[in-house]
C-alpha cells in the first residue's frame, strides 16, 4: 500500500511505518517506543483520559498524528459501524423521555465482542459530548442536535421532530466513530456497550465534576485576557472560520426561506385541481380533457409536497448542522487561544518571580529579624531557598504547560484540516442529494405532463381530430 | 355553414410559447378556407405606438394606436411580397366596431375584444395600460379578435368590417351613419328592464346558465392561477438568493481556503458555478410566467365570450318577449273587436260601463271604432308575422351561430390544454438539465 507523503512531514528522524490498509485511509507515524501508539485504533486505551497519556510523549510526534491519503473514504476499510435507530418513548413517575437504539457491529479487539445493542436518550448524547470536549479541548467535536427546536413540551415527541433528531444523533456517532481520536476513547467505548446502570455509574465516576468546574472557571477567567502572540495560522483559521460561518448561516437562512415560499405555493396549488374539475362539470366535449387536467395538477401537487418535505428533512438539518460546527469551531479556537494565555501568564509570573530573586538576593538584612534573633544571613537563606522552590516549581509547571500548548496547537491544526475534509463532504452530499431529488421530481412531473399529452393524443386519434405533432 | 370537419380546415398558426414568434397566427383560430374575406386578404396588428394629442374635452391625453396591416393573399402567394396596406386605429374604435356588430348580429355570440383593464394581475405584472408587456397582449389579443370576425361565416361578409380595415379617416362617420347608435341604445334600455317570458325556450335557458357557470368557473380558475403564479416566481427568486452566497462562499474559498483544498478540487471555482447557475435558474422564472400568461390570456377570451354567449341568450328572450307582446296586443284588439260587433260584453271596461251609464254610443261612433280596430288589428297581424319571423330566424341563426360557436371552444381550449401541457413539459425538461448540471458541479466540490 502506497504511503504518500504530506507536506507536514517533520522530519525528526522516525522511520515511517507501513500502515496496513484496514486503517481507514489514515496513517501514523510512530515514534521510536512503539507501545507509545497511542492513536493507533489498534491499541487498547488504557486510560480514558487519553489527554494525560499524551502528555508524556514528545510534541514532536504528536505533530504527525493524522496523516490523511489524499484519496475520498473508503467504507470498506471501516472497522465499526454505528446506527441510531427506533425511537421509542418511556414513561416514568417524574418524566416521559424517548430512548433510541444504538447498534455497534466491529471488528475492533478492545470490544469484548462484536455486536453491541443498548439503548441511549439524549442526554446520554450530551454526556458523551461534553466528556470527549473535555478530554480533548482543542479538537472539534462534531455538534449534537438542538436541546429544544420550538418551546412547548408537545413539540418534543412530535415525529418529525423525533426523526430529526434520530438521524442527527446518528451523523454525531458515526462523525465520533469516525475521528481517529475519539473513535478509541474508553467514553466511547462505554457509551457503544454498557448497560443503562453500567453507564449511570461511570457517569458518576471520572473526572469530576469539580474538577470540570475548575477548568471552566479558570477558562473564563483566562478568556478575559488576551492573547498576545498568535500564530498566524490561527489567525487566518479564525478569518476563515468567522467568514464561513456567515456564509453557513445564509444558506441555512435561505433555506428556510425556500421551504417557506414553497409551502405557500403549494397552498395556491392545491386548489388548481378541484377548480378544473368543477369545470368539467359544465361540459361535456371538455369534460375528458378537462378532469385529466386537474388529475395532473393533483398528482403534481403531490410530488411539489414531497419535494419540499425532503427540502426540509434532508438537506436544511445539514446546513444546520454546520452552523452548529462553526459555533464549536469557534469555541475551539478560543480554548486554545486560552492554554495560550495561561502559558503567557505563567510565562510573565515566572519572569517576575525570578526577578524577585534577584532583588532580593541584593537586600540588607532588617533590623526586624535580628530584634528576633535571627542571623541575617540565616534568614536570607531561607528566603532564597523559599523562591528558588518556588521558581522551580513554576517552571515545571510550564514546562507542562509549554507541552500543552505545543500539543493543543497541533492537535487543533492536524483536526482542522481532517475537519475540513469532512465538512466538504458533507456539505458536498447534501448539496448533491438535493440536486438528485429535484432531478427525480422534475422527472416525475415531465411523466404526468406527458401521459396527459398522450390521452389527449388517443382521444384525438379515436375521433378522427387533427393531428397535433 | 361552419363546418368544422371538412379537410379544408387551415389552422393559422400559433398562439405562441414564445410571444417573439407569435405574429399574423393563431393556434386557437380554426379557419375555413371558405370564408370570404381571409381568402382574399391577410390581417395583422403589426405594430404599437403611444401618441398623445387632444381629447374630446380638449384634454392632453396619451394613449396607443395600433398598426393595422393587411395583405392581399394572391400577392403574397405569387413569391413577392408587396407593401402591405396599413392605418392605425386605438381601442376605443376598436369598441366601437364591436357595439356595431353586436347591434346588426345580434344572434351571433360576437368574438370579444382584450380586456380594457388588467385584471387578475399578480405583483410582478403590471396593471398600468401604459405597460409595455400589458401594450404588447394587447396588440396580440386585438390581432386575435380581427382573425376571429374575419373568420366569421356571417360577419366576416360586413361591410363595415371591411372599411374598418381598410378606410382609416372615413370609416368613423361611416358607421355612425348607419344608424346603430340608437338601436343600440333601445336595446339596451329593454335589456335593462326586467321582463318575463311566458314560454321560455329551453335550449337558450340552458345556454344562458352555461354561460353562468363558465363565467365563474373561469373567473375562479384565473384567479387561483395569478396567486399560484405569484407564489412560484417567489421560490424562484429566492433561489437566486443562494446564487449569491455561493459566490460570496466561493470568494472566501479563493482566498482564504487555498491551503485546505486538496488537489484536483477547486472549491471556489465550484462553488463559482454554483453560484451562476443559481442565479440562471432564477431568471428563467421570467420566461416561464410569460407563457403562463399566454395560457391565462387564452381563459380570458372565454371568459368574455362567455359573456357574449349570455348577451344572446338575453337577446334571444327580448326578442320572444317582443312576440309575446305583440301577440297578446292583438289578441286583445281582436278580443275588443269582437265586444264591439257582438255588442257584448265579455269582460268588464270601465268604457262599457261609463257608455251603458252615459249612454251607448251612436251607431257612426260604432262604425268609426270598429274601423280603427280593423287597421289595428291588420297592422298587428302584420306585427306578429313580422316578429315570428324575427324570432324564428333570430333563433335559427343563433343556434347555428351557438353550435358553431360551442365546436370552437371545444377546439380551442382543448387546444390551450394541450399547449400548456407542452409548457410544462418544457419546463420539467430544463429544471431536470439545470439540477443535473448542478449535481455534477457539486460533484466536484
Amino acid at each position: 500500500m502506497s504511503v504518500p507523503a504530506v507536506d507536514n512531514t517533520v522530519s525528526s528522524g522516525n522511520a515511517s511505518v507501513a500502515i496496513p490498509a484496514d486503517m481507514s485511509g489514515q496513517m501514523l507515524d510512530l515514534d521510536e517506543d512503539d507501545d507509545l501508539e497511542v492513536f493507533s485504533k489498534d491499541t487498547t486505551i488504557t486510560d480514558g483520559s487519553s489527554f494525560n497519556a499524551s502528555m508524556q510523549t514528545s510534541p514532536a510526534s504528536m505533530i504527525n498524528q493524522y496523516k490523511f491519503e489524499e484519496e475520498e473514504e473508503d467504507v470498506g476499510t471501516k472497522d465499526i459501524f454505528v446506527t441510531v435507530d427506533n425511537p421509542e418513548s418511556h414513561v416514568t413517575a417524574i418524566e416521559t423521555y424517548i430512548t433510541y437504539r444504538v447498534m455497534t457491529k466491529t471488528t475492533r479487539s478492545e470490544f469484548d465482542s462484536s455486536e453491541f445493542e443498548v439503548r441511549r436518550r439524549y442526554q446520554d448524547f450530551l454526556w458523551l459530548k461534553g466528556r470527549l470536549e473535555e478530554a480533548h479541548p482543542t479538537l472539534i467535536v462534531h455538534p449534537l442536535p438542538e436541546k429544544f427546536v420550538m418551546k412547548g413540551m408537545v413539540e418534543r415527541f412530535n415525529e418529525d421532530f423525533i426523526e430529526t433528531r434520530r438521524r442527527a444523533l446518528h451523523r454525531f456517532l458515526n462523525r465520533i466513530a469516525e475521528h481517529p481520536i475519539f473513535s478509541s476513547t474508553e467514553d466511547f467505548k462505554i457509551f457503544l456497550t454498557a448497560a443503562s446502570e453500567e453507564l449511570i455509574s461511570h457517569k458518576k465516576q471520572g473526572p469530576g465534576f469539580l474538577s470540570r468546574m475548575g477548568e471552566t472557571v479558570k477558562a473564563v477567567a483566562a478568556s478575559v485576557r488576551g492573547v498576545r502572540n498568535r500564530p498566524e495560522e490561527f489567525n487566518d483559521m479564525q478569518e476563515y472560520v468567522e467568514a464561513f460561518s456567515q456564509k453557513i448561516n445564509s444558506l441555512d437562512k435561505v433555506t428556510q426561506r425556500i421551504i417557506r415560499e414553497q409551502r405557500e405555493y403549494l397552498e395556491e396549488l392545491k386548489e388548481c385541481g378541484p377548480t378544473y374539475t368543477l369545470w368539467s362539470n359544465s361540459e361535456q366535449e371538455l369534460a375528458e380533457p378537462l378532469k385529466n387536467m386537474a388529475d395532473c395538477l393533483d398528482r403534481c401537487y403531490k410530488e411539489t409536497d414531497e419535494q419540499v418535505k425532503q427540502l426540509n428533512d434532508q438537506l436544511s438539518p445539514a446546513l444546520h448542522e454546520y452552523v452548529l460546527c462553526t459555533e464549536t469551531l469557534k469555541a475551539v479556537i478560543r480554548r486554545r487561544d486560552n492554554i495560550q494565555a495561561d502559558f503567557e501568564a505563567k510565562t510573565e509570573a515566572l519572569a517576575t518571580k525570578k526577578a524577585d530573586r534577584e532583588a532580593d538576593s541584593k537586600v540588607l538584612s532588617l533590623a526586624w529579624d535580628s530584634l528576633v534573633g535571627r542571623s541575617p544571613e540565616e534568614v536570607k537563606q531561607q528566603r532564597q531557598q523559599k523562591l528558588k522552590a518556588e521558581i522551580k516549581e513554576m517552571k515545571d509547571d510550564l514546562e507542562k504547560l509549554e507541552d500543552r500548548l505545543e500539543w493543543a496547537n497541533n492537535a487543533l491544526k492536524s483536526d482542522w484540516t481532517r475537519w475540513n475534509k469532512v465538512m466538504r463532504t458533507d456539505l458536498r452530499s447534501a448539496f448533491v442529494d438535493t440536486a438528485e431529488r429535484n432531478v427525480s421530481y422534475y422527472e416525475k412531473c415531465l411523466a404526468i405532463w406527458e401521459s396527459f399529452l398522450h390521452s389527449q393524443r388517443t382521444d384525438a386519434e379515436a375521433n378522427g381530430k387533427a393531428d397535433f405533432s | 355553414m361552419a363546418d368544422s370537419g371538412s379537410e379544408d380546415i387551415a389552422v393559422i398558426g400559433n398562439t405562441d410559447l414564445t410571444p417573439s414568434e407569435s405574429q399574423n397566427n393563431l393556434k386557437n383560430t380554426m379557419v375555413e378556407k371558405g370564408t370570404s374575406l381571409l381568402k382574399k386578404m391577410e390581417i395583422s396588428v403589426a405594430e404599437a405606438e403611444k401618441r398623445t394629442g387632444k381629447n374630446a374635452v380638449n384634454m392632453q391625453e396619451t394613449y396607443t394606436v395600433y398598426l393595422i396591416e393587411t395583405r392581399p393573399v394572391d400577392a403574397a402567394s405569387e413569391g413577392t411580397s408587396p407593401v402591405p396596406d396599413s392605418l392605425w386605429r386605438r381601442y376605443s374604435e376598436f369598441e366601437l366596431l364591436r357595439n356595431y356588430l353586436l347591434v346588426t348580429y345580434p344572434f351571433v355570440v360576437v368574438p370579444p375584444l382584450p380586456e380594457k383593464r388588467a385584471e387578475f394581475v399578480w405583483h410582478k405584472l403590471s396593471a398600468d395600460n401604459m405597460d409595455p408587456d400589458f401594450v404588447e397582449r394587447r396588440r396580440v389579443g386585438l390581432e386575435n379578435f380581427l382573425l376571429r370576425v374575419a373568420s366569421h361565416p356571417v360577419l366576416a361578409r360586413d361591410n363595415i368590417f371591411y372599411l374598418f380595415l381598410t378606410e382609416e379617416k372615413a370609416w368613423k362617420e361611416t358607421v355612425f351613419e348607419t344608424g346603430f347608435q340608437a338601436k343600440a341604445d333601445s336595446r339596451i334600455k329593454a335589456l335593462n328592464a326586467t321582463f318575463r317570458v311566458k314560454n321560455p325556450d329551453k335550449r337558450f335557458a340552458e345556454m344562458k346558465h352555461y354561460g353562468d357557470e363558465l363565467q365563474a368557473v373561469v373567473s375562479q380558475l384565473l384567479r387561483v392561477r395569478a396567486r399560484a403564479a405569484d407564489r412560484f416566481y417567489g421560490v424562484y427568486k429566492v433561489h437566486g438568493n443562494y446564487g449569491r452566497v455561493f459566490s460570496e462562499w466561493s470568494a472566501i474559498e479563493k482566498e482564504m481556503g487555498d491551503g485546505l483544498q486538496s488537489a484536483g478540487h477547486h472549491m471556489d471555482a465550484c462553488l463559482q458555478q454554483q453560484a451562476d447557475m443559481h442565479a440562471r435558474y432564477a431568471a428563467s422564472i421570467d420566461d416561464i410566467l410569460e407563457e403562463e400568461e399566454h395560457y391565462a390570456d387564452q381563459l380570458k377570451e372565454y371568459l368574455f365570450y362567455a359573456d357574449a354567449l349570455r348577451a344572446v341568450c338575453r337577446k334571444h328572450e327580448l326578442t320572444q318577449y317582443e312576440l309575446e307582446t305583440a301577440v297578446q296586443d292583438l289578441s286583445s284588439k281582436k278580443q275588443q273587436r269582437e265586444e264591439l260587433a257582438t255588442g257584448t260584453v265579455r269582460t268588464f271596461s270601465l268604457k262599457g260601463m261609463t257608455s251603458k251609464l252615459f249612454g251607448q254610443e251612436t251607431p257612426e261612433q260604432r262604425e268609426a271604432k270598429l274601423k280603427m280596430l280593423e287597421t289595428q288589428i291588420e297592422e298587428g297581424e302584420e306585427m306578429v308575422k313580422d316578429r315570428n319571423v324575427e324570432c324564428e330566424e333570430f333563433v335559427k341563426g343563433a343556434w347555428t351561430d351557438i353550435e358553431r360557436f360551442k365546436e370552437q371552444k371545444d377546439h380551442d381550449l382543448r387546444e390551450a390544454l394541450i399547449s400548456y401541457a407542452i409548457m410544462q413539459i418544457s419546463m420539467c425538461k430544463k429544471g431536470i438539465q439545470v439540477w443535473n448540471n448542478a449535481k455534477e458541479c457539486f460533484s466536484k466540490m
